[in-house]
C-alpha cells in the first residue's frame, strides 16, 4: 500500500521485556485468511489462528496470548469498521519461526493513533485496552491509519528458542 | 450457542460450554440479571472453565454480570479461570475488580454459601 504523509504510522518493537528486533524480511510458509463480518468470525479467527500457533509449536500459555491478541483485533474490525479481514501467516526470519497476524479494514481509521496505544481510551464498549493490550502480548506492533482509509494493523510473536 | 442457566436451591448456576460470541455473552448477562429475580436467588455462579480465551470484551461483560446482579440483590463469583487465561489476562492488564472469584463450582458455591449466611438478614428484607 503507498505511504503518504498524511497517513499516521507507528511501528515499534516492544514495550518492555521482549527479544531484540529480529533482522531481515519475512519469508511466508503457509498463510489463511479470515474474513471478519459478524461477532461470531472474531471466534473463527482466534481458532484458526490457535491452530497455526500450536501447529508452530507455540507453548500453551503463549497459544492463549496469540488467540486473545487476535481476538482483540477482530473485535476492533467489527465494531468501529463493521467489516475487514485477518491475515494469518506462519513466517520465518532470521532462523527463527513465527506468526504474523495483520487485521486490515477500510473502516473509519484511527484519529489519534498515540492516544489509542496508551490504552485506557476507547470509544466503544470494550475495556479500552484493545491496542494498547494487543501491542503488549505479541513481540512486534505496526500500525497504519488514516480517517477514511481505514486502519491496518500488523503484529508478530516468534517462537521462544 | 445459548449457555443453560440451572437453578441448585437459592443459586443460579449458569456453565459455558463452549467459545461464546459478544452477542451470546450479552443474552447470558441478560437472562441471568432477568432470572435473579424472577427465581429469587441469593447467588449466582458463571463457570468459565471451557473458555479458552477471555478478552477485554469477555471481561467486561463478566464484570457488568457481576454488579447488575448486586444491584439486584444477589452476589455473583466467577469459578474455573484457567492458568493460560488468568496469565493473558495479567499481561493485557485487565481486572475483575470487585468480581469474587474462585478456583471451581465447589468452591464457589462454598463462597456463596459464607456469603448469603453473614448476610442473610439483609437478603431476606430485599423487596419487603
Amino acid at each position: 500500500m503507498p505511504v503518504d504523509d498524511e497517513r499516521k504510522s507507528v511501528t515499534d518493537t516492544p514495550v518492555e521485556s521482549g527479544p531484540a528486533p529480529v533482522e531481515g524480511r519475512d519469508k511466508v510458509v503457509e498463510e489463511a485468511k479470515v474474513e471478519i463480518r459478524s461477532d461470531l468470525d472474531i471466534i473463527v479467527a482466534r481458532q484458526k489462528g490457535r491452530a497455526l500457533a500450536a501447529a508452530l509449536e507455540f507453548s500453551p500459555s503463549e497459544l492463549t496470548l496469540v488467540a486473545t491478541a487476535i481476538s482483540e483485533l477482530a473485535r476492533n474490525i467489527v465494531q468501529y469498521a463493521k467489516r475487514g479481514d485477518i491475515l494469518l501467516r506462519w513466517i520465518e526470519r532470521g532462523g527463527l519461526r513465527g506468526i504474523m497476524v495483520r487485521a486490515c479494514d477500510r473502516g473509519p481509521g484511527i484519529e489519534d493513533i498515540q492516544r489509542v496505544l496508551q490504552g485506557g481510551y476507547s470509544t466503544s464498549r470494550s475495556l479500552g485496552l484493545g491496542l494498547s493490550g494487543v501491542r503488549r502480548l505479541m513481540d512486534e506492533f505496526e500500525i497504519d491509519s488514516k480517517v477514511g482509509w481505514g486502519t491496518q494493523v500488523t503484529v508478530r510473536k516468534w517462537v521462544k528458542r | 450457542m445459548e449457555v443453560p442457566i440451572l437453578k441448585q436451591g437459592p443459586y443460579l448456576i449458569a456453565s459455558i460450554q463452549s467459545a461464546l460470541g459478544d452477542n451470546d455473552l450479552v443474552q447470558l448477562r441478560d437472562s441471568l440479571v432477568e432470572q435473579v429475580g424472577r427465581q429469587r436467588s441469593k447467588g449466582v455462579i458463571v463457570d468459565v472453565t471451557a473458555l479458552d480465551v477471555m478478552d477485554s470484551f469477555a471481561t467486561r461483560t463478566i464484570r457488568d454480570i457481576t454488579y447488575m446482579i448486586r444491584l439486584r440483590g444477589a452476589e455473583t463469583v466467577i469459578v474455573g479461570i484457567q492458568p493460560d487465561v488468568a496469565f493473558t489476562m495479567v499481561q493485557l492488564g485487565l481486572k475483575l475488580e470487585g468480581v469474587p472469584t474462585a478456583l471451581d463450582l465447589e468452591e464457589g458455591i462454598a463462597f456463596l454459601n459464607r456469603k448469603v449466611s453473614t448476610t442473610g438478614k439483609e437478603t431476606n428484607a430485599r423487596g419487603r
